[in-house]
């Protein structure tokens, strides 16, 4: 299903349509989106390198890690970042955003060694807040990867609105989706209408990392429509909110680190919605996706609060108990339907309770039914009957 | 083995293994402490651990927000290290915020606050460190919520330093270390400043007090969270640990809930 995803991003748009967007979404309870947007990442990039995907090139928006981290990450999944066929850029927001070192380079004869790290593959943004400069620096990335003809482009923008609360900068990919019609969009001016244009023509794929608590519900929601794939990283078992630090919560904790589930929600083109759901977890290597189990079921129940009984059934029992006809269900035997009443003496009932056990088996092995076996405990048992036990009594 | 003794804390952090580069490097560690149970005792003990001689390459840089160098030094006295002398060996660097409280003064209304300056003085320092020392330089803030004070409630600001603390992690392998207050976001709907710093943290400590209540001989329970991905030898640590705390005068006991009576 993961597949599925970055297929979906393979595929890239057709012409004339919106670019494939993907969104990935977590909360801090299952704080793992990062990872699920690595193997996003690293998958895209070897489809790229093997020609297999629309795109020729990627642009990765790096707001929230350097760029070696990217490189470091994509050697280590052994794909090769500096091949002769120039095919990456990464945008980087990271190192120096607000121009800060910038202004510390100019004010003294400091050696700064942030820019090392900018190679042939990165070029630096020094001021994000200027959301036009920021799209079009994306914009020229991408056509100086694959040029101004009809090849195309996939971007990845790390993490929206990492560190730069009310910066507005969830509207980037808005931008890049080019889908002014959307609530809360600017109005887009003259000169972006034509870089729209020339956009939608190249973007073959984009996809974004979201971490959904820290935004208002508004935002996120204009990001989800605008994406075509909505996979959203959840805990496996949900905690209720008020109750972070105590025990219970410990061992919920427990359960939920380092796995999760993700939430797949396809949307296609004609409308149709698929929703896939698949369990992943972590390990040094990275992420590893799993279909949902049956055992994480069962951990579930055993977070039931452990009691001195047995709350639980047996996989038997419960099927057995399935099995049972309840006296008021029609039994539609072709019988005469006998309900015991209580009225016949104890001895009475037991033989007829074995013979018709014995006879009750073999039904049970041929049809699978269930019965409620019953037997009275004593005389002293009032039968079940219509009359009033407490008809004596002179009240 | 050398024959300090290892408490559970340091277990926790992956302070038991003496590898270079220094377990915590490039590390975030986010303490986060409520009004119950104050967590500062956590970053005299990591002070302490961090200044010690067994690791001589560490340097700190100290953004004190809420207390004097003089308060910090009669505590980390008693634990068995001496702040003033470690300042004047250039491994202690002590930025008291409190003398300049709202740094935004001295720079007037120039727009951006005293946080850019704040941070060329770090960087600063920091690079002028011997080459092999950058990446053993730890970053310790005592107060993050007071931060906000000092940028006059603009938690934007608080935010943009934070990231550029942040990329000194990544750039030199700094560690950071900062203590936040959680109870004061609880009335919150959405606490974005304090979710944004827990979804950039590696290591979450938080520190809680009993849910039973007040006890003489147990003050508070700890539970860390190591979210990085350890590469130690291949064996899978427990990365969530929980146990009890009791603060004394020149130490701290840590203990497994329920193997102290």
């Amino acid at each position: 299903m993961a597949e599925s995803m970055c297929r979906t991003l393979r595929d890239g748009s057709l012409e004339g349509e919106q670019a494939p967007a993907l969104t990935i979404k977590d909360t801090t309870a299952s704080p793992f989106g990062f990872h699920v947007f690595s193997h996003v990442l690293s998958q895209l990039s070897s489809f790229i390198l093997a020609s297999k995907s629309q795109s020729r090139g990627f642009v990765i928006v790096a707001f929230s890690r350097s760029p070696s981290f990217y490189t470091d990450l994509l050697k280590r999944r052994g794909i090769d970042v500096n091949s002769s066929h120039k095919w990456i850029q990464i945008l980087d927001c990271y190192t120096d955003p607000l121009g800060w070192k910038d202004q510390l380079m100019g004010s003294g004869n400091f050696t700064d060694v942030s820019y090392e790290a900018s190679s042939s593959l990165s070029s630096v943004c020094k001021d994000v807040k200027d959301l036009d400069k920021l799209y079009s620096s994306i914009l020229e990335l991408g056509k100086g990867l694959v040029g101004q003809g009809k090849d195309r482009f996939s971007v990845a923008i790390d993490s929206i609105l990492s560190f730069f609360l009310g910066r507005d900068l969830w509207k980037l990919p808005v931008r890049c989706q080019c889908f002014p019609n959307k609530p809360d969009v600017d109005r887009f001016s003259q000169s972006e209408g034509i870089i729209r244009d020339s956009m939608s023509k190249q973007i073959s794929s984009i996809f974004w990392l979201l971490h959904s608590d820290l935004h208002e519900v508004k935002v996120t929601s204009v990001l989800e429509y605008l994406s075509s794939v909505v996979a959203s990283v959840e805990p496996l078992h949900q905690t209720a909110i008020g109750h972070r630090g105590d025990l219970e919560s410990l061992s919920l904790l427990k359960h939920n680190f380092g796995k999760g589930k993700l939430q797949v929600r396809f949307k296609r083109r004609n409308g149709r919605v698929r929703v896939m759901m698949e369990g992943f977890h972590i390990d040094q290597l990275g992420i590893s996706f799993t279909s949902v189990s049956s055992e994480d079921v069962l951990v579930n129940q055993s977070l039931l609060p452990k009691v001195q009984f047995n709350l639980e059934l047996s996989e038997k029992e419960r099927i057995d108990r399935a099995k049972v006809v309840l006296p008021f269900e029609h039994q539609g035997t072709g019988k005469p339907i006998q309900i015991y009443d209580g009225r016949r003496s104890l001895t009475e009932s037991k033989t007829e309770a074995t013979l018709s056990s014995s006879e009750n088996s073999q039904r049970t092995e041929n049809s699978g039914e269930g019965e409620i076996i019953y037997f009275r405990d004593s005389d002293d048992e009032m039968p079940d009957s219509d009359e009033d036990p407490d008809d004596d009594l002179d009240i | 083995m050398e024959n300090r003794a290892l408490n559970l804390l340091d277990e926790a952090l992956g302070l038991d293994h003496q590898t270079d580069p220094w377990p915590l490097c490039g590390k975030v560690v986010l303490v986060e402490d409520c009004v119950e149970t104050s967590g500062c005792f956590v970053l005299h003990q990591l002070l302490k651990r961090t200044l010690s001689p067994q690791s001589p390459n560490n340097t700190i840089i100290f953004l004190a927000f809420s207390h004097s160098f003089s308060h910090y030094d009669r505590i980390v006295r008693k634990l068995g290290c001496n702040l003033v002398a470690q300042r004047e060996n250039g491994r202690f660097f002590f930025f008291d915020m409190l003398k300049q409280l709202c740094p935004d003064e001295k720079e007037g209304k120039t727009g951006k606050g005293g946080f850019p300056a704040l941070y060329r003085k770090m960087q600063k320092t920091i690079g002028a460190l011997p080459e092999n020392n950058q990446n053993h330089a730890t970053i310790m803030i005592d107060d993050m919520s007071l931060m906000e004070v000092a940028a006059h409630g603009s938690l934007e600001h608080v935010l943009d330093f934070m990231h550029y603390c942040h990329t000194l992690t990544s750039e030199f392998g700094c560690s950071l270390i900062t203590l936040n207050h959680e109870d004061i976001y609880s009335s919150m709907e959405r606490p974005t400043f304090m979710l944004q710093m827990e979804y950039l943290t590696d290591v979450l400590i938080k520190v809680e007090p009993l849910a039973t209540g007040l006890a003489a001989d147990v003050h508070g329970q700890l539970t860390v969270l190591n979210r990085g991905i350890c590469k130690v030898k291949g064996s899978s640590k427990n990365k969530i640990s929980n146990f009890h705390f009791k603060v004394k005068e020149n130490g701290v006991d840590y203990f497994y809930p329920g193997t102290r009576t």
